[in-house]
């Protein structure tokens, strides 16, 4: 039982893990866009403004998106595998 | 019979409230978490440059203001002043052609003040040497990402009138 827990958890870690870095990279990829944004903005091309909103809703929804999937990944109990019979 | 008493129980009442099989999760979560918040503070910033653009939209023209007397500036002169606010500094200069040109005193990098050099005839950032044209205010050398925003000057008799301020790609189009 001990190993198949063992693995379970670096599984869970692993996805975990995955689901983190996809993060940082959609959270710098923000970060490009609102500082394009801003600079467009200044150098007075504000009709960029609308479509760089839409851009960081849309990934802000995908970052909250991850974190719901991180902490529905965190919530399954370790000791209740979801299908055990496939072991 | 102590797992049963866990779960009829809320987590925060027992001794340890985070199981050792899940400590490992704790810091990802919470690192997760600040990830998100992180997002939405850019989509706060996205939307207030949004929100800007729509008030800058709906504002009217620059107030006209005499900003200097055209006999005061000779050939290579330069006249400093403010507009259209009183925290907005300006360099005006007298070209050798006659023509008179204005620009904000900012430069587009970080804000330092830009001087006029006679010797190389354009607009000089001491901070980092950036160089920019007399003639339209582009840059010519450095880290300035944009042209110096522009004053329209107009003569009215002896008076130089500052008409508006437009950005430097807006007046180049």
């Amino acid at each position: 039982m001990k190993p198949i827990l063992n693995e379970i958890r670096q599984r869970r870690r692993t996805v975990v893990d995955a689901a983190v870095v996809f993060l940082i990279v959609l959270l710098m990829v923000q970060m490009w866009l609102l500082t394009a944004t801003l600079e467009s903005y200044l150098a007075g091309h504000r009709e960029a403004a609308l479509p760089g909103l839409l851009l960081s809703l849309a990934l802000t929804f995908a970052c909250f998106g991850l974190y719901r999937f991180v902490e529905r990944v965190y919530r399954v109990p370790d000791d209740l595998p979801r299908r055990p019979q496939n072991r | 019979m102590q797992k049963r008493a866990s779960r009829t129980n809320p987590l925060w009442t027992e001794e340890f409230s985070i199981h050792a099989s899940e400590d490992k999760f704790v810091l990802r979560r919470q690192f997760s978490k600040f990830l998100v918040l992180t997002s939405f503070g850019m989509l706060a910033g996205n939307a207030w440059i949004w929100v800007k653009s729509l008030v800058a939209k709906t504002k009217t023209a620059f107030p006209e203001m005499v900003v200097g007397k055209s006999s005061e500036l000779q050939p290579g002169g330069v006249k400093l002043f403010s507009y259209p606010g009183p925290n907005d500094p300006c360099i005006m200069v007298r070209l050798a052609s006659g023509k008179t040109v204005a620009y904000s005193q900012k430069c587009t990098h970080l804000s330092c003040a830009v001087y006029y050099s006679q010797t190389a005839n354009r607009l000089e950032c001491p901070c980092h040497e950036g160089f920019f044209s007399i003639e339209d205010g582009r840059v010519l050398q450095g880290p300035p990402p944009r042209p110096l925003p522009r004053i329209d000057i107009v003569q009215r008799g002896d008076d130089l009138i500052a008409m508006l301020v437009s950005t430097g790609e807006e007046s180049q189009a």
